[in-house]
């Protein structure tokens, strides 16, 4: 009988989430592809010091009504509470937005470390985090504000530099669909940073649109293989 | 004052390069508007880097599907032969060479093609996106932009004093006032808005201009 990785509610899944966690959250930035509700429960469940790595840093509730009718909340939320520490990502702020996202506000108060990473870099890093590699050589940063401390490396006549894995002690994950074993599929452009996020923490909580019994979903179509999942929850769309 | 081309007909003249049959990723703001512009006859698959290729037209807000995004949060429709795939995939595509066209905006370009487009005094929490990637991965990489700040200032510089995305990487510049190519030689100006001399974009321009030998009006 394999483990029961079912939680009836986000707030049971992220519950021993502890002080000082790395945690890697899913999706772009924007509203599809995010886990909400596990932020939420994150954000009501008070953890602080947390280090978190994700594409972009959230806009916060205000904001994001300018991007959607009503709003949404994001990583922002997090920030906002006073719970993260540490930003690590592409994109902590937009450029297009008035410079009030929380996080923007707290690193200018001194209160927020980030380490900004280049996305393509981001995701790679994650990938090696995710397959025990311990770091590649990437042309991306060559001559900018990144390549500051980092080991520089000429490959067939061209300059690379050296970036190392990320990992996370969780992930927050957003699929579509989850069998009762944890094999995952996606929807959309919602599919992004989730995949490789959630081969890289040592626990993978899910938030899914739909759980289905094991055999429902085509093997040909799984995305993430269920030995990466260690908690589903159903969030019903 | 003379008049500047508008960012929609500074699309349609970008849109031109494009070819039939290309794979072209379009950056955040302006250049999102050649998605429009696709010169008649010819298919373009443009792949966004939230993980995506072979999208249509942009949508309207009414009927935003948030599942069904660019990277730059527009929603966009369907087409048939288009695919999905995850972030690390998506750079895969991006930094290994195997998109033929990128657009960025800037707000900075040298002469020798360095490009700046992510971070602006006084912003220092603004990230680059996957704007460095992008820079360095595609093909070719031109840059839409307007040809000086609000106060009037050249963007188009010797040497960019705002954080660099990556050196040596523009290969065409299209402005709000002209068509620029960077060479080896130099910038070479190739096209002029109506009514605009090659002498008063120099004066707009930081670097020295070569005159093209064909030099003409922007065709559109």
């Amino acid at each position: 009988m394999p483990v029961n990785k079912i939680y009836e509610t986000c707030e049971r899944a992220v519950a021993d989430i502890y002080n000082g966690a790395t945690i890697m959250i899913g999706g772009f930035g924007s509203f599809g592809g995010l886990p909400i509700h596990l932020i939420i429960a994150l954000a009501k469940q008070g953890t602080k010091n947390l280090t978190i790595i994700a594409n972009q840093g959230g806009v916060g509730f205000e904001l994001s009504k300018r991007i959607k009718p009503g709003g949404y909340e994001d990583v922002g939320i997090l920030v906002q509470n006073g719970q993260v520490k540490k930003f690590i990502g592409s994109m902590p702020a937009l450029r297009g937005m008035p410079p009030t996202s929380p996080i923007e506000t707290l690193h200018r108060e001194g209160k927020m470390e980030i380490e900004l990473v280049p996305q393509g870099t981001l995701a790679e890093r994650i990938r090696a985090g995710a397959g025990g590699l311990g770091g590649f050589y990437t042309p991306t940063g060559v001559g900018t504000p990144v390549e500051s401390g980092k080991e520089k490396r000429v490959i067939n006549g061209r300059e690379y530099l050296l970036e190392f894995p990320l990992t996370s002690d969780f992930a927050l994950i957003k699929a579509h669909k989850a069998d009762a074993l944890g094999n995952l599929v996606y929807r959309g452009t919602a599919r992004c940073f989730n995949p490789p996020m959630a081969m890289a923490a040592k626990i993978t909580i899910v938030e899914v649109d739909q759980l289905v019994r094991t055999g429902e979903l085509d093997p040909e179509a799984v995305v993430t293989p269920h030995l990466f999942v260690s908690r589903i929850v159903e969030v019903p769309r | 004052m003379k008049l500047r081309l508008d960012e929609e007909t500074i699309a349609l003249r970008a849109a031109k390069e494009f070819d039939d049959g290309m794979v072209v990723n379009l950056g955040y703001g302006m250049p999102g508007l050649c998605a429009n512009f696709i010169p008649e006859g010819r298919t373009v698959f443009f792949q966004s880097e939230n993980g995506i290729l072979g999208y249509g037209p942009l949508l309207t807000d009414e009927e935003k599907d948030y599942e069904l995004i660019n990277a730059s949060d527009q929603p966009v429709t369907s087409l048939p032969g288009m695919s999905f795939f995850d972030s690390a995939t998506s750079f895969d595509m991006i930094r290994g060479g195997h998109i033929d066209l990128v657009i960025l905006g800037a707000y900075q370009v040298s002469e020798k093609g360095d490009l700046a487009n992510w971070g602006r005094p006084g912003r220092p929490a603004t990230g680059m996106g996957g704007g460095m990637d992008l820079a360095l991965g595609g093909k070719k990489l031109m840059v839409m932009m307007l040809h000086t700040t609000k106060e009037g200032a050249p963007r188009i510089v010797r040497q960019c004093t705002f954080p660099l995305t990556a050196r040596n990487c523009v290969k065409k510049i299209f402005t709000d006032i002209a068509v620029i190519d960077v060479t080896r030689r130099g910038l070479v100006l190739r096209e002029v808005a109506p009514a605009w001399t090659s002498e008063e974009i120099q004066a707009l321009t930081e670097p020295k201009l070569i005159i093209g030998e064909d030099l003409k009006e922007i065709e559109l």
